[in-house]
């Protein structure tokens, strides 16, 4: 360690692994993790959230796990919710939609319409 | 840097240590590893929850769940459904942390609510093994802005402006004390963190040097900077091997990164730091026989002056603050004086962390606003006595403390009011009373404490502690008098005017304070020979009552054969040859027998 601006860069580094421990967040991401979800490939799913979400720094977005919906054919399924809006829920996700639903939806607040379940219908 | 998708954090603070937190804590990697989700999920052992009631405790991120009372055989469970499936064990979760079936955050939980964290703000938030989870907190920010922003006399300014007083039981303004050391001129000043927590059922110091011992090592740089030391010494003691061993980690980590050592941020500014350990003599958190035993004599107090400030560690300049007070620096420094005033009472402001003890549902620690009334902090944080028994008395400031009665009870705490009800802030135990304790077996049991813990350097503290005791002792077996509760009264008030340190000085506190407000108690010991609560086993007869069915069990349990009757027929008991062992009482299968 040589300058305080050494420090400064240690420490935006390291807080990335530590947003996770705020419970505080106003966004969130629920991915469904039950055993239906996990063998339709929720689990990389859920890694590419993390991965965004972190690459692109977006602190109020909070990744979380939950169980069955019921809907089993349609996973992967992931929820995102956010204060004053709708919940939005994606069906049948891969890694590739992730990223445009981060960058669509997370990032400049339009959901990506053809992936919900509701354009399914 | 890896990014992990959820964090178990496990605490590793002594009192979940000692309840097997380590065992879960590999359990959890191992169960982990076996599901191969070890990319994805981190165990981190923290310091200090608070909760020590409901350990060994896990708190699972980004969710938050609270896991209490774990035990090892519901750790497949957790990792199975939890973090595999995502599905919250809510049977195994706090159940004050479910409402109408969510979770609510830690913050909103009833013993978290009322709390207000500075000195505990990063226990059992980060891994106090690794020191870039306390610089993600700003952690050597304060450091870095002291020595690149700030001179010396800025730095004591702000910390006296901040009004922050000595949290080890003193209450001396922090700010005041450096402005002593300050101006003195030496080629050697010394910086001491003082960490010999010695008050029987006190472990803030300790919870503090587990769950955070970065911000003690910040804080005691930032004190060199402020009175021109450039040598620190962390005095703990040995009986804290966690706390001794996170803290050498820490020392290690922060030299490494050139955070303490020389040229710190290329100021040169210089600053060591090494760790004493003591033996875990009660006065050696004694400033002066503190500094006795770091130079390796015996650990016996002396008169002051001189001061540590003007003549301390081998006769050099030295400031010695407690693990708590320093705790709070950092965050003095970087968030000011007037943030922290704005929490606490105008005299004593900022925070105060007490260790609730004794009969109390939520046994553990919590951090308050100076201010905060003795009934807050005993129903909604501590959710009052167990098993709907009647708050009796709390006892503060441990074996230099003193008793505060239910009438005083919307008190609000600081260091002065509990000072004027005859007890004292001390470091902050607080051992919670109900009406099965006995207050003169309180009295004696503190008061053990201090002949045992005597340096026996000057006679009020030496021998009038050991008379007290031999009174109490007299009482306690029904042979006192009421010239004894006299003699009690003035020997303690000539221990409190004559002895040479605080330990004698405050030492018949307990004495004093209870006989003040508790005399009844004392005269039903004396003049009725009776213990009112029933804990003193000399004043107490065992009866048989009419529920015996005469199944003769206990006339053959009595090693002394004391109880007579026949079969079926009422037994009883002669007083002159019963030894009050009990025997009787436990063989009794109907509870026929009865103490009283």
């Amino acid at each position: 360690m040589k300058s305080l601006e050494e420090l400064k860069k240690i420490r935006e580094e390291a807080k990335k692994n530590l947003e996770l421990r705020e419970t505080g967040k106003n966004v969130r991401v629920v991915v469904g993790m039950a055993t239906c979800g996990i063998s339709a490939g929720a689990r990389p799913v859920l890694q590419a959230f993390i991965d965004e979400v972190s690459k692109r720094n977006l602190t109020n977005v909070q990744v979380v796990q939950t169980g069955c919906i019921g809907m089993c054919a349609n996973e992967p399924i992931v929820e995102v919710t956010a204060p004053d809006q709708e919940k939005v829920t994606y069906i049948h996700m891969d890694v590739d939609k992730v990223k445009r639903v981060v960058a669509q939806h997370l990032v400049q607040g339009m959901a990506v319409k053809e992936y919900t379940i509701g354009h399914a219908e | 840097m890896a990014i992990y998708r959820s964090h178990v954090l496990v605490c590793g603070g002594t009192g979940c240590h000692s309840s097997k937190s380590d065992e879960i804590k590999r359990k959890f990697e191992e169960k982990i590893k076996e599901m191969n989700l070890d990319n994805e999920v981190q165990v981190i052992s923290t310091g200090c929850f608070g909760l020590c009631e409901e350990g060994p405790i896990v708190v699972i991120y980004p969710e938050g769940a609270f896991y209490s009372r774990m035990q090892i055989n519901r750790v497949d469970r957790i990792v199975e459904e939890h973090l595999y499936k995502g599905r919250i064990v809510k049977e195994f979760l706090y159940e004050e942390s479910i409402e109408a079936d969510q979770i609510i955050p830690l913050s909103d939980v009833d013993f978290y609510k009322k709390q207000k964290r500075v000195a505990l703000k990063y226990c059992g938030v980060i891994d106090p093994e690794n020191i870039n989870e306390y610089i993600a907190n700003d952690g050597y920010m304060a450091l870095g802005k002291v020595l690149t922003e700030m001179t010396p006399d800025q730095v004591i300014d702000v910390i006296k402006d901040s009004g922050l007083r000595g949290r080890g039981g003193g209450g001396f303004p922090t700010g005041l004390k450096w402005s002593f050391a300050a101006p003195n001129e030496a080629d050697q000043k010394y910086i001491i963190c003082n960490a010999d927590e010695g008050d029987p059922g006190a472990f803030m110091d300790r919870s503090v040097l587990e769950g955070d011992p970065h911000c003690i090592l910040e804080a005691m740089a930032i004190a060199g900077y402020a009175i021109g030391a450039t040598k620190g010494f962390v005095y703990v003691r040995a009986e804290y091997p966690i706390a001794v061993q996170r803290l050498q980690i820490a020392i290690n980590q922060a030299k490494t990164m050139g955070l303490i050592g020389k040229n710190i941020f290329e100021t040169g500014f210089d600053f060591e730091v090494e760790i004493r350990l003591g033996a875990g003599a009660f006065v050696c958190g004694e400033e002066t026989a503190l500094m006795a035993s770091i130079e390796g004599q015996r650990g016996m107090s002396r008169n002051k002056p001189p001061f540590p400030a003007v003549s301390g560690l081998f006769g050099k300049p030295t400031i010695i603050n407690n693990v708590e007070t320093l705790a709070n620096i950092p965050q003095i420094i970087l968030n000011g004086a007037d943030w922290f005033r704005s929490f606490g009472t105008e005299k004593s402001p900022g925070t105060k962390v007490f260790a609730l003890g004794g009969k109390i549902n939520n046994t553990g620690l919590v951090e308050i606003p100076m201010g905060t009334s003795l009934r807050e902090v005993i129903y909604d944080i501590g959710g009052g006595c167990p098993n709907g028994k009647a708050f009796k008395a709390v006892q503060t400031g441990g074996p230099s403390g003193g008793c505060i009665t239910a009438d005083y009870i919307d008190t609000p705490i600081d260091f002065d009011t509990l000072t004027e009800l005859g007890s004292m802030m001390g470091s902050g135990g607080m051992i919670v009373m109900d009406e099965d304790n006995c207050m003169v077996d309180i009295a004696r049991f503190f008061l053990e404490f201090t002949v045992e813990e005597s340096c026996g350097k000057c006679t009020p503290c030496r021998e009038g502690t050991k008379r007290m005791l031999e009174i109490l002792e007299r009482i306690a077996e029904g042979k006192g008098t009421l010239e004894d509760l006299d003699k009690l009264e003035k020997l303690g008030n000539n221990i409190k005017n004559t002895s040479l340190c605080g330990l004698g000085q405050t030492a018949p506190n307990p004495v004093s304070s209870t006989l003040k407000y508790f005399r009844d108690e004392y005269e039903a010991h004396v003049i009725d020979k009776r213990c009112p609560a029933g804990v003193c086993q000399s004043l107490l007869n065992y009866y048989i009552i009419d529920t015996c069915r005469g199944c003769t069990k206990c006339a053959r349990q009595c090693p002394v054969k004391c109880i007579d009757g026949k079969v079926k027929e009422l037994h009883v008991i002669d007083q002159d040859k019963c030894i009050k062992c009990g025997a009787c009482m436990e063989a009794c299968p109907f509870d026929a027998i009865i103490k009283k």
